[in-house]
């Protein structure tokens, strides 16, 4: 109970030796008095990560296994998706990708501006460019798009005639916010990239900046700024099911409706969503590997 | 200052108590220097001796802190000054070449006299092709720089700044960074250029070619002039001891 307890560094520090409160006892280093609470960790790292991995999919399955004795088979399940799968697809999917070109392409084109505007030499239009850019690089997108689409009107009257905005396109507009604001990154960085030596030869040859920035800098960023857009847009496709909090009705919003028009059965929620995961992977994924490829390609030899 | 006050017989290049600082380093402490029109003058001397912030200052790269540059009468520290149009006069050569890698080597030559000089085609094309010929590069005109070996670059830059036909050439150390092979087709150009009458005014390592081709021979170190002359006196009777010691570590 009482024992003299070895310290490995100096005195303890409350002048006590002795005592059989755990809280006064100076802490022990050596490893002839074990601390318990490290005992676990110590075990834990005995296994091999292969093997921990294996353990943690079977836990995985459990609730799979137990599903599968419901009176719902999964067979039905896959056979729900299958019917509902031009629904889905067609309506859903579609959409997604319909407001991934169109905010790639509305996010590239403002991005490429905000870019240009971060290196102008004049204090006016370089600072608020960064302001900007920075802002919406590191905002929450769904806040983002909570924002825009609920701030953004539901239809514009131009002279006489009333345009409705649909819901999918003030998406695009929320989505553009932060992908503009990573193409800027983007298209700043290759123009910082050019070597020096390319603007001082410019110079030297009498060239405004405006040609130096369009017939030599810019067609040389080019290249180097594809891989990364690429990786952009493969993130933003990913991100595109956030619009589905927002009521627009792509993917998930339709697989959930297809779920309750089938009864809303539990077995029907990894089929589902699991199609969705397969379908995004399915497009993601080539996209990713070839903006790899291309990585390798465009390598910048200096 | 204006362009039309200057007359052939005043310098072209005029470079009174030039001082320049990087931050808290002084790189240049008070250099003046003369280069008459179709001189080639040879700046050499020690790294960090200030010889390429010099060249650079010529034609506006780096601004001076105080004194004066003037090339062809216009004021190169005049803060109003219109660079391009000084540009327009001043060639300059790089150590790395930089050339436009997007670009043929055709399309370096002749980019700059279509697009500032506002040249028409025809007539700028058949100079380019001229002055690649003048180099001894022709059949490289469609290639590009990273098709061409070092030496070749830097005579596509020649050619290259030679088309905008300036009245004064600079060359930074422009066979630095080539192999001793290739550095003689280059001396060659340029030795070429300096018989025709160009002005040029080059900072080299060089010594044989700085002895053969200069009129005058600057040797700088720790951002003054210590010594000049023309070649023949002072690779042989260099008075200060500073130029003695250097001459001897590289002859």
């Amino acid at each position: 109970m009482t024992s003299k307890t070895h310290v490995a560094v100096g005195k303890p520090l409350l002048g006590r030796t002795e005592s059989d409160l755990p809280v006064l006892k100076p802490f022990n280093y050596s490893s002839a008095g074990q601390v318990n609470d490290l005992l676990f960790s110590r075990w834990l790292a005995e296994f091999s990560p292969r093997s921990l991995l294996v353990i943690t999919l079977l836990f995985m399955l459990w609730p799979g296994l137990a599903l599968a004795q419901g009176n719902y088979s999964f067979a039905q399940a896959l056979d729900a998706l299958w019917r509902w799968l031009p629904f889905i697809v067609g309506q859903g999917f579609v959409l997604n990708l319909v407001v991934s070109f169109l905010t790639m392409l509305v996010g590239t084109v403002a991005g490429v501006l905000l870019g240009l505007g971060q290196i102008s030499p004049a204090r006016i239009i370089s600072g608020p460019s960064w302001f900007v850019t920075q802002l919406f690089r590191n905002s929450p997108w769904l806040v983002l798009l909570f924002i825009v689409m609920l701030a953004l009107p539901f239809e514009i009257q131009i002279g006489d005639h009333v345009y409705p905005i649909p819901d999918w396109l003030k998406a695009v507009f929320g989505l553009a916010l932060p992908i503009m604001a990573n193409i800027s990154e983007i298209v700043r960085g290759a123009i910082i990239s050019v070597p020096t030596g390319q603007w001082e030869a410019a110079d030297s040859l009498a060239y405004s900046r405006h040609q130096t920035l369009w017939l030599i800098i810019l067609p040389q960023c080019f290249k180097r700024m594809i891989p990364p857009w690429m990786n952009w847009y493969a993130i933003l496709t990913m991100a595109t099911p956030l619009i589905s909090l927002l009521g627009v009705e792509e993917i998930v919003t339709l697989s959930r409706q297809a779920m309750e028009a089938e009864d809303n059965h539990p077995e029907l929620l990894v089929p589902f969503f699991g199609f969705a995961l397969i379908i995004f992977f399915a497009y993601c994924y080539p996209i990713a590997r070839y903006t790899i490829s291309l990585e390798k390609r465009f390598v910048v030899r200096q | 200052m204006t362009n039309s006050d200057w007359t052939p017989d005043q310098p072209l290049v005029s470079i009174r108590d030039v001082h320049k600082s990087f931050g808290n380093l002084e790189v240049l402490k008070g250099v003046s220097l003369d280069v008459r029109q179709g001189e080639v003058i040879c700046i050499i001397g020690p790294s960090g001796s200030g010889k390429s912030t010099l060249i650079r200052c010529i034609n506006a790269l780096n601004t001076i802190d105080s004194g004066s540059i003037t090339v062809e009468g216009i004021e190169v520290n005049d803060p109003g000054l219109d660079k391009l149009k000084l540009r327009k006069n001043v060639g300059m050569v790089f150590q790395q070449y930089n050339l436009f890698p997007h670009k043929t080597a055709l399309q370096n030559v002749m980019m700059a006299p279509i697009k500032v000089l506002k040249q028409p085609v025809e007539e700028v094309e058949a100079r380019a092709r001229a002055l690649i010929k003048r180099v001894n590069l022709v059949g490289k005109e469609d290639s590009y720089p990273g098709e061409l070996s070092g030496g070749q670059q830097q005579r596509v830059a020649i050619a290259r700044s030679l088309a905008m036909n300036p009245d004064v050439m600079l060359f930074d150390e422009v066979t630095a960074a080539l192999d001793p092979e290739t550095v003689n087709e280059v001396l060659l150009a340029i030795k070429d250029l300096a018989k025709d009458g160009m002005t040029c005014i080059l900072v080299t390592h060089e010594m044989g070619f700085a002895r053969e081709v200069a009129d005058h021979i600057y040797f700088t170190d720790r951002g003054v002039i210590v010594e000049h002359g023309p070649p023949t006196t002072f690779f042989k009777e260099a008075k200060d001891p500073r130029t003695q010691e250097f001459l001897s570590q590289i002859l």
